[in-house]
């Protein structure tokens, strides 16, 4: 940066440069060692390394009940992402399209999930199902997942929503479109990579909860968090430390991938809107 | 304002918003209500409370010093944490700002990285560094520094330790976003009438940075104060924080209305911290780092 010329400026600089080296691999070492870890040939799940074996990986796929807490996440998140993202668009439109009274009073309301402790919203809705006499049941967590996941939606869709202009629409309007064939025509085609990433975030949000889902799900129902929490119970094993790599290469391989083919769609867009207004 | 298209019709908006408006009043703000009643319930035995009215449980939370115990243990884990948390997030945050490293989305993406990895996940992966078979021990041992594995899991330091480790990221993002918002040219002013770098930073940046600081502190104390997860993986038995009492209340002793009582004490502990925040600083400086 300009102007770290005198020295306690440098030696600042040098301190801020140092704390963050440290910083980033305080971040990444406990989950390097998991991966590391994942390939050890030892019945045990720490150090020290005896050997190179896959060994944990193929134990992994013959357990029952990773894969069956594996379906049940995979579901679940499926569902969220899907009735999540319809939902959020849906308010989102309404909170940057419109003017109505009451509009901060649901802008407050659509965050409040994101500031309310897990804990909370898990004893919350299960004091509601027990006063009324209902079961827990995979609608139940399912629902509770969607209140989790639709502040973060709601937010990523605003957010895009700001940034395309007004014009476009009034446009398609002017020439006698509906405001339905407008919405389908116009801006969810601009949407489009916010739609992504929101439904990529509600996924990820579903499939990773833990504490949350510990009070929702139902009577002997694992989801794949829960099942790590109950598998850690007995010892750190080194099928733990398999099935954790592999959610690694999963969770983070996927939004990735999802921001570049979302990098893509906005940049084919770019070039058509231009091409369209020129 | 310009009127474009049907701006001003209410019924289509609310139309669109009574999805959500529903879903969280259902889901959230009516269960907080039944919460607050069944808080006054009488407990009967492990599972079944009769809807009498009292005040058993509050008096039982306000006189018995074992739930004041676990209260004051929260709140010391979460400033704590937080402290940290600001103290050590700084650092990386002001580096990324006033870099000029090209790559710099690449530092920026690398704290998204861990949102994207399973929590359960990044937490229990602090056994493989603190345990009598993790890194630090093992290496120690071969070394021939001590003769047995010390003790560092299991400990309200290692709890403390997942806790920044996952918080961190919410912390630097927080005062990064702060710092981007600075005016770099009062930087280069303060500079050119001649106060040194460190002046300019405690006169210019520092006080221009303290919003998204103060949304980092609230984040991470919040978020510290309500875990459940890391203190039951990497805590012992006297470890435990609220959530975990809570738990236990709600899921082991199945005591339904002190459960809610906890509830309800960690939720407005929680909710007056956030509400003096927000009365400072306003709400909008936590968006800005959630949508960061």
């Amino acid at each position: 940066m300009s102007g770290v010329d005198d020295s306690s400026g440098r030696w600042g600089w040098r301190l801020t440069c140092a704390v963050t080296v440290v910083v980033y691999i305080f971040l990444f070492a406990p989950i390097a060692a998991t991966i590391v870890l994942s390939f050890n040939a030892s019945m045990f799940g720490g150090f020290p390394i005896t050997g190179f074996s896959l060994h944990w990986y193929g134990t992994l796929f013959e357990n029952e009940a990773v894969l069956a807490a594996f379906q049940t996440s995979l579901w679940i998140a499926l569902f969220t992402a899907a009735v999540t993202t319809v939902v959020g668009i849906a308010a989102a439109l309404a909170l940057v399209r419109f003017e109505f009274a009451g509009k901060a009073a649901v802008n407050t309301l659509a965050i409040l999930p994101a500031l309310v402790p897990e804990t909370i919203l898990g004893v919350g809705l299960l004091v509601l199902i027990k006063a009324i006499d209902q079961p827990r049941t995979y609608l139940i967590l399912l629902l509770g997942h969607i209140l989790l996941a639709l502040p973060f939606v709601v937010l990523v869709i605003q957010a895009r929503l700001i940034g395309i202009r007004r014009v476009y629409e009034e446009a398609a309007l002017s020439l006698g479109a509906t405001r339905a064939a407008t919405f389908r025509e116009v801006t969810l085609p601009l949407l489009l990579p916010a739609v992504f990433a929101s439904v990529l975030l509600a996924f990820t949000i579903s499939f990773d909860n833990t504490t949350a889902s510990l009070f929702w799900r139902p009577a002997g129902v694992e989801t794949m968090p829960t099942q790590i929490l109950s598998m850690l119970k007995v010892s750190i094993s080194p099928e733990v430390n398999a099935l954790g790599t592999l959610m690694v290469v999963i969770t983070v391989g996927v939004p990735l991938l999802g921001g570049v083919i979302a990098k893509i769609l906005s940049e084919l867009q770019r070039r058509r809107q231009k091409g369209e207004v020129t | 304002m310009r009127k474009g298209w049907s701006v001003n019709d209410w019924r289509v908006a609310w139309a669109l918003c009574a999805p959500t408006v529903i879903l969280i009043v259902v889901l959230l703000i009516l269960p907080i209500v039944v919460m607050g009643v069944y808080s006054f319930f009488t407990f009967v035995t492990a599972g079944v409370e009769s809807p009498e009215l009292t005040l058993a449980n509050w008096q039982e939370f306000l006189s018995d010093s074992y739930y004041h115990g676990f209260l004051l243990k929260t709140v010391r884990v979460g400033a704590m944490t937080a402290a940290i948390c600001a103290l050590v997030g700084y650092f990386p945050a002001y580096f990324i700002w006033a870099t000029g490293f090209r790559h710099k989305w690449m530092l920026l993406l690398l704290l998204i990285v861990p949102f994207w990895i399973s929590f359960t996940i990044r937490t229990f992966s602090w056994i493989h560094i603190l345990g009598e078979q993790g890194l630090i021990n093992v290496v120690l041992l071969r070394l021939g520094l001590i003769d047995e594995p010390y003790r560092l899991l299991y400990t309200e330091g290692a709890v403390i330790m997942g806790l920044v480790h996952f918080l961190l990221p919410y912390m630097i993002l927080n005062v990064y976003v702060s710092l981007e918002g600075i005016d770099r040219t009062l930087i280069q002013a303060a500079r050119s009438m001649g106060c040194t770098s460190a002046q300019a930073f405690r006169e210019v940046t520092l006080p221009l940075s303290l919003p998204g600081l103060g949304a980092g502190l609230l984040l991470c104390f919040v978020l510290a104060a309500g875990s459940y997860v890391t203190p039951q993986l990497l805590g012992g038995p006297r470890d435990a924080l609220f959530g975990n009492l809570i738990y236990d209340t709600v899921m082991s002793q199945l005591n339904w209305p002190m459960g809610a009582t906890l509830s309800m004490v960690l939720f407005v502990l929680l909710g007056i911290c956030a509400a003096a925040y927000s009365r400072y600083m306003g709400l909008s400086q936590i968006m800005k780092g959630m949508s960061a």
